[in-house]
């Protein structure tokens, strides 16, 4: 991770992108919260505040009540076994309500007669639907009444041909309900074998019809269809999302299995992809072992569970989430536990750098310094004590630190951040005073430690370490 | 000055306003007038049922009916209670139902059961379903309101249909092109024709068809058109644009509050107070329009300007007389309470962006962001987003990040989608394959096919058709070999302005500002070449890139 070079941040900081950054310490932040500070405070005396008015003004800038808010109103009310609904208005016909201006002779009135031709017709929408029926369309004039949601019948289209000429033409119409209408009819008086072979060389029908069957849940016709397209993988993917629907973990967990090894996927070869197959037994060994886990720790006594206890269950959780659990509370526990951290790494083939970015946030949330630093540790050979990371130091701190974890141990892993620059903005950050101070003695610039001094509190001990190393006739300051 | 309908995803249509070609011009059409005819259709569907009547409404149609008409006009009308659609067994006392939905099979489904038990009960009441925008699967027996398009500001118009992106480029359903053709019906009768249309896409091309076949219907008009140009773009031309994080003020509330139906809640956090308030963001907020499309670093000194302002305005009532101070309070104090009170959202509202952005190091993601759009550093990137991924930081912003790489890239290579995918998998959940599934038939994220692998396939599907079908199948084939092309349309396009020019962002120069100066959104780019050149003509390589598509009509 060298997301920070010097020369990638030069680049950042001086070109375009300079203009404005994201960090809390940004002059124009701090003149903001005083101006909120200002407005909230700026007292206005007569008090027949219209607060209301944000919430309820429409777009129109008219009052409204709203329908929403009405409607949640009633709701709960029905819960509360009230039976009051709105209040009643008068019953006259609306059509009569003057003024109110909704009746329906002057419903077009408002528009200029030219703009309201074109559309007034089908707000008169003819009542006369099912009587102007008729049974002998063309074939054109039959689509053209289903785009127009006029009475129409496709019951005599009877050849092969006929329907399938039909179903073209749905389909050059460009209307997917009309496509969607023909294809339930076709679904209906055609044999399935006829209908889907049809469909295989009719991309855009054989997409409708998949996504009506989806729609309207025949899973089993649908699984079917992929069968006979040879989509073998959307075939095992549909299967797989069934288990969204299994609220039981138990059956749940039986269903994933039955995803790996279903009779009737198991006749064409491999239905998920190689990598997808992997993923879905994962998924199957989690669940398992997710289950035995929740067995024992819901009865769990420990002080871990005492001290911290469980927020929810880990069932369903994903798989880091579960090794950051066992982390937190099954640490040190044997491999051979199916709880243990270093188990789950190994099922699942976790990297190190997971693992350790996981284990580091549980270890830290529960303040045990003396895990995070064995985390890190490896011995040379000649049994020195090193600290390596797969992870950026930078990025380590950064972890800790939301875990505020003391200063001294956050000085320790701020000194072995490789590059100077990152190092020293990362301490400034975080107040890591004697990271810092060694710093700018290590640069010999007495005047960057006199303007820090300057910063601290007088008599604090990095104040008066600051005051021993200027006083210190030793250093040869290059300022 | 441009209008844009979208609807939350789909299609997005760009009209540019009439009369002339200067694009600073012109004052808006008035679309009161399409919640007027919304409302005075869906009063007409109510009152074909007399009487009393209960009403059940679709959750997601709510917000939008509440734009159109209010409790009151629903009473005016004989509802007597209001129910939100929630497909469980109802309690109503009512002998008259009223069910105003969105063509859903599951709905229709709900309501079927729930006649189908009142009958077994031997209770006897009247139904009336009434779908929105219009019926599906070319129902006959029930009744459409057709409310197409929902103003949402003076100049945004909106067809508020959640499904439209899903149905029509991951299902493939067409149902919803007549619904586009149909709004734009609606708005040329309502305000005149169109002098051109311009288009790219094959929805955009769908729609525009099922358009012209409903004007050709109607009557010939000769109205004085107030709106010159239309123009449609395929939500699948520019998927970079909504997968990068924007950084104007109204971007940001969208990305941290959620603008729902142009309207947001703002949380205690941002009210000072303990309850939460729901704003509408539209031009006649006077300080939401004048920083809605800035850059948040231009926001604060606004805010700050603002605030010093309505100080001295408040202040100016100390040593007035009497005469003086009626008089303020007649003509300004509530414009200033008005002021006020949103200002005071505003500044909260920024207060709450800057602290969740700066603790998400959003800072970071940007610049990935921007490493990517440049095609630069991409090995970082990488292991950016997948330190992301396994620090388990937000799902959507990972899933965001490796799409952008994905359509950058014009996919990945398949060791990194492996691994990535497996990393993601396991910091999210498995559920996900699913997601992936579908994005790779979006073309959204994928794994670059060698040579090899799409031979192979073609040979499969090859056996399973004859030959004279094997043309139809171009289509299925050319998806799968579909590539964003990204990088080149960038160089020629100049989406990402020169590395190391200097950007300042007080004073745009192009529309790369939304993105810190970093990208120029390709579909407003689109736009800007084409109706500059009044065609497409000389953009033979960008729309060859695109997948082509595109059209361009006169008169309509």
């Amino acid at each position: 991770m060298s997301r920070a070079k010097p020369e990638d941040d030069e680049y950042w900081n001086s070109s375009k992108y300079r203009a404005f950054t994201f960090e809390d310490d940004d002059d124009e932040f701090s003149r903001l919260k005083e101006s909120k500070r200002a407005v909230n405070s700026m007292l206005v005396d007569d008090d027949e505040d219209d607060v209301e008015d944000v919430e309820r003004v429409s777009w129109s800038g008219e009052p409204v009540e709203s329908i929403s808010w009405s409607v949640k109103e009633t709701a709960s009310s029905i819960r509360s076994g009230s039976e009051q609904g709105f209040p009643r208005i008068d019953t006259t016909p609306s059509l009569s309500k003057q003024g109110s201006g909704y009746s329906l002779s002057s419903l077009f009135k408002a528009f200029s007669e030219s703009s309201v031709r074109a559309y007034a017709p089908e707000l008169r929408r003819p009542r006369s639907d099912g009587k102007d029926f008729v049974s002998d369309l063309s074939l054109d004039e039959t689509i053209r009444r289903m785009q127009k949601g006029r009475g129409f019948s496709l019951e005599k289209f009877r050849s092969l041909q006929d329907k399938l000429l039909l179903l073209d033409k749905a389909v050059s119409a460009h209307d997917g309900n009309v496509i969607t209408a023909v294809l339930i009819y076709l679904k209906r008086s055609l044999s399935k074998e006829i209908l889907f072979r049809e469909l295989m060389s009719r991309e855009v029908a054989l997409r409708h019809y998949i996504h009506f069957l989806k729609e309207t849940g025949e899973q089993k016709l649908l699984m079917d269809l992929l069968k006979a397209l040879g989509r073998t993988e959307d075939m095992a993917l549909m299967q797989y999302k069934e288990h969204l629907n299994i609220k039981d973990e138990g059956r749940r967990k039986d269903f994933l299995k039955s995803c790996l090894s279903d009779v009737r996927l198991c006749v064409l070869s491999l239905p998920f992809s190689q990598d997808d197959a992997a993923h879905v037994q994962d998924h199957y060994t989690l669940l398992e072992r997710q289950i035995i886990i929740e067995e024992y720790d819901k009865k769990a006594v420990t002080d871990v569970f005492k001290k911290f206890p469980r927020k929810a269950s880990i069932l369903n959780m994903p798989i880091i989430t579960t090794l950051y659990y066992s982390c937190f509370y099954h640490y040190g526990e044997l491999e051979g536990t199916f709880s243990s951290p270093s188990n789950i790494r190994k099922t699942f083939r976790i990297s190190e750098k997971q693992y350790i970015l996981t284990a580091l946030g549980a270890r830290a949330k529960l303040r045990s310094w003396s895990d995070v630093d064995s985390l890190f540790n490896t011995k040379n050979w000649l049994g020195y004590t090193k600290k390596r990371s797969p992870i950026a130091f930078h990025r380590v701190v950064d972890i800790l630190q939301k875990n505020s974890a003391p200063v001294q141990v956050l000085q320790d892993y701020v000194n072995l951040i490789d590059d100077p620059e990152l190092k020293l903005s990362v301490a400034l950050k975080y107040k890591c005073h004697d990271v810092i101070i060694n710093t700018y003695r290590d640069l010999k610039d007495r005047q960057l430690l006199v303007s820090y001094r300057d910063k601290l509190e007088q008599d604090s001990p990095e104040y008066r370490k600051i005051q021993e190393l200027l006083s210190n006739g030793q250093v040869r300051w290059k300022n | 000055m441009f209008i844009s309908i979208y609807s939350p995803a789909p299609v997005v249509w760009h009209l540019q306003m009439a009369q002339t070609e200067r694009r600073d011009a012109p004052g808006l059409p008035d679309f009161f007038q399409l919640k007027r005819l919304a409302r005075d259709q869906l009063i007409f569907l109510l009152e074909e049922l007399p009487g009393k009547k209960d009403l059940f409404i679709d959750a997601d149609l709510m917000s939008p009916l509440d734009r159109i008409a209010n409790v009151t006009i629903l009473k005016q009308h004989e509802v007597d209670k209001l129910y939100k659609v929630e497909l469980k067994p109802i309690v109503s006392g009512s002998d008259q139902l009223c069910f105003l939905i969105r063509p859903r099979i599951k709905t229709v489904k709900w309501i079927s059961d729930l006649v189908n038990s009142d009958k077994t009960a031997g209770r006897f009441r009247r139904y009336k379903i009434i779908f929105t925008p219009q019926k599906f699967y070319a129902y006959v027996t029930t009744d459409e309101w057709n409310f197409y398009i929902l103003p949402l500001d003076d100049d945004i118009l909106s067809l508020e249909l959640p499904e439209f992106f899903r149905d029509t480029f991951l299902e493939g359903d067409q149902r919803w092109m007549t619904t586009g053709g149909g709004a734009l019906h609606l708005l040329q009768s309502v305000y005149g024709s169109f002098s051109k249309v311009y288009g790219i896409g094959r929805c955009a091309k769908m729609v525009y068809e099922s358009w012209r076949e409903l004007t050709e219907e109607g009557e010939q008009r000769t109205r004085q058109p107030e709106f010159a140009k239309v123009f449609l773009i395929d939500r699948d031309v520019d998927y970079v644009t909504p997968l990068c994080s924007q950084v104007v003020y109204e971007g940001l509330v969208d990305d941290i509050f959620r603008i729902k139906c142009g309207s947001v809640e703002f949380g205690p956090d941002v009210t000072s107070s303990d309850k939460s308030i729901k704003v509408m963001l539209t031009s006649q907020d006077q300080v939401f329009s004048e920083i809605r499309n800035e850059h948040f670093s231009n926001v604060f000194g606004f805010l700050s300007q603002k605030a010093k302002n309505l100080q001295t305005a408040y202040d100016k009532r100390r040593g007035m007389d009497i005469q003086q101070m009626k008089a303020f309070v007649a003509d300004e104090l509530k414009g200033l309470k008005q002021e006020h009170r949103l200002l005071s959202l505003h500044i909260g509202a920024s207060e709450s962006i800057m602290k969740k952005k700066t603790k998400q190091d959003f800072q970071e993601l940007l610049k990935t962001e921007h490493s990517l759009l440049e095609g630069f550093e991409t090995r970082e990137s990488i292991a950016y987003i997948e330190e992301h991924i396994n620090r388990q930081v937000s799902m959507i912003d990972s899933l965001r990040l490796l799409c952008l790489l994905s359509i950058t890239e014009n996919g990945l290579l398949s060791k990194d989608y492996r691994s990535l995918k497996a990393q993601y998998l396991q910091s999210y959940g498995m559920d996900h394959l699913l997601t992936f599934a579908n994005l790779r038939q979006l073309g959204l994220l994928e794994e670059q096919q060698t040579g090899e692998t799409l031979t192979v396939m073609e040979s499969k599907v090859g056996k399973l058709v004859n030959d004279k079908t094997v043309g139809k199948l171009t289509d299925a084939f050319s998806s799968l070999a579909k590539k964003s092309n990204f990088r080149a349309l960038s160089k020629r396009l100049a989406l990402v302005p020169k590395y190391g020019e200097e950007y300042d962002l007080r004073v745009p120069r192009d529309m790369a500002y939304i993105f810190s100066g970093a990208y120029v959104p390709l579909s407003c780019k689109l736009i800007e070449q084409v109706l500059e050149r009044d065609g497409w003509t000389g953009l033979e390589e960008v729309t060859r890139m695109l997948n082509g598509q595109e059209f361009a009509v006169t008169g309509l």
